[in-house]
């Protein structure tokens, strides 16, 4: 590597870095908008055009603010905690491919930060991170409502983390690559959305659980713990757990786009060639972004023993068997033929289908003769 | 091989040097005025209590932690197989298949001893009467 090789590094980081944190300034305001739309409020108007740079302006404010360090606070652990909520949500959009790449000087510039042989695993292995964060922040403070909002939230990443991870594994046996672009690759012809629905739905639940935001805000469930683990900060450390949920949004949100929307896929002219695939991209990740904004403003809050319900007696029995039902929709064919599979998968259907139709027959009478009592 | 991460480590060498700069360039801004009222936890005006630092949860958070081992171990160990699955075969599915249904069994298991219900367990209708009327007797 010679210097003109590192500049193009240091570049490209530095790009990917500010847009990120750009991204996450139009992103809160995007859902405050949106939100406000959808309860025919109008929203922030103050800052800027129509608002546009209230997260700014509030951004600013809360550099300036006092921090306040409680007194019974674990400091070391208490100033850390933001700093580690907020690294893996910035390393994990590490290896999304946001391009197809430019040619710049002569040399290939890739626009992805780093092509990994395990991108998935590592995409996990960062989300699984971000609950150290909570964690510390939550223990750190020294505070009851701190302390309560931390191991929920924790409980409630770990067991949903276990669901995204089986919708990764069935886009991992359509595609067989963990890394990221030969994922994108594979789906030249058809988006894996199309075969891997259940997957992609149970990828975009279990997101909106891993990243805390509505209808399972519960960490942050104002009616019980305040604010949940960020109770105690304040200033510039609040700032940093705010911009770290964000970042998360954006990265669940770019993950989901990658792994099931076709990544930067999408029909374009020739002109400008290197600029329509970031375009589509964007466009996508948006196009994710507000469905989760909609959800924000649609649904109401779980209970909390509901969600941990969902997580583990609907999202990873399901997760299971759709891994299972991958595995034989690519395997079966391949070695009995297609007729069989097919005629056998309508017969499997038929026989789930006739068993549900009883189980709710039968569940209707237990509850008819039980009533009168 | 490790040269891949290179750019990763700079991304993070980035974010860290932001977070560490903003902190410290702020700690220098901000004004400082700490008062006891201040500096004590969040409660609402009473005198704060602590709850024993990291020692006593509920006990339901240590089963899921093992829950969790148990699944996600077991999902780190579908990752290898979904890469190579294409090329096991039917070897692979059917493996996988009673890899799978022996994980599921303890899954029923779990489920029916009620280590998956948030609130307090219940298993059999019987006892659940039970509860009930020593709830309304008491």
């Amino acid at each position: 590597m010679d210097w003109l090789d590192w500049l193009l590094l240091a570049a490209r980081v530095v790009v990917v870095f500010f847009v990120l944190l750009l991204s996450v300034i139009l992103l809160v305001w995007v859902e405050r908008k949106v939100v406000a739309d959808m309860q025919t409020r109008k929203g922030p108007m103050r800052a800027g055009p129509r608002g546009v740079l209230v997260s700014l302006a509030d951004g600013i404010k809360l550099f300036f603010k006092e921090g306040i360090t409680p007194a019974l606070a674990d400091r070391p652990v208490y100033l850390i905690a933001p700093i580690v909520s907020m690294l893996p949500a910035f390393l994990a959009f590490a290896v999304i491919p946001f391009g197809t790449g430019v040619t710049l000087f002569g040399r290939r510039v890739p626009f992805q930060i780093a092509d990994l042989n395990v991108g998935i695993l590592w995409v996990l292995a960062m989300s699984s991170m971000m609950v150290y964060g909570i964690v510390l922040a939550g223990w750190s403070s020294g505070s009851n409502y701190p302390l309560l909002g931390s191991i929920r939230s924790s409980a409630q990443m770990i067991s949903y983390e276990v669901g995204m991870a089986l919708a990764l594994v069935s886009v991992l046996m359509y595609s067989g690559h963990l890394r990221m672009t030969q994922i994108v690759a594979a789906q030249d012809r058809v988006w894996n959305v199309v075969p891997q629905l259940p997957a992609f739905v149970i990828y975009l639940i279990a997101g909106l659980a891993e990243t805390n935001r509505p209808p399972f805000d519960l960490p942050e469930a104002e009616t019980e713990l305040v604010a949940g683990y960020h109770t105690e900060y304040s200033g510039i450390k609040f700032a940093m757990f705010y911009l770290a949920e964000y970042l998360n949004t954006v990265t669940v949100a770019a993950i989901a786009t990658t792994l099931f929307l076709g990544g930067w896929r999408g029909p374009h002219p020739e002109h400008l060639a290197w600029l329509w695939p970031i375009l589509w991209f964007v466009v996508k990740v948006l196009a994710i972004i507000y469905a989760y904004i909609w959800i924000r403003a649609t649904l109401p809050r779980f209970r909390y023993d509901r969600l941990m319900a969902f997580g583990w007696k609907v999202l990873i029995p399901f997760g299971l068997v759709w891994v299972l039902a991958t595995g034989a929709v690519i395997v079966l064919p391949d070695v009995y033929g297609r007729r069989p599979v097919v005629i056998g998968a309508a017969a499997v259907l038929a026989v789930v289908l006739l068993l549900s139709l009883l189980w709710s027959a039968l569940a209707r009478r237990r509850e008819t003769v039980e009533a009168p009592s | 091989m490790l040269s891949e991460y290179l750019p990763i480590v700079v991304l993070a060498a980035l974010a860290l040097a932001f977070a560490v700069a903003s902190l410290v360039v702020s700690s220098l801004l901000r004004p400082h005025r700490p008062t006891p009222a201040k500096l004590a936890p969040y409660e609402c005006g009473i005198e704060p209590q602590r709850l024993p630092k990291g020692e006593r949860f509920p006990v339901k958070f240590y089963v899921l932690a093992m829950l969790f081992i148990v699944f996600d171990v077991e999902t780190i160990f579908l990752f290898p197989w979904a890469v190579g699955f294409r090329r096991l075969g039917l070897f692979g599915l059917v493996e996988m298949v009673v890899f799978i249904g022996l994980v599921f069994v303890a899954y029923l298991y779990v489920w029916r001893e009620g280590g998956l219900d948030w609130n307090e367990p219940v298993r059999r209708s019987g006892e659940r009467e039970q509860v009930g009327e020593a709830l309304r007797a008491g």
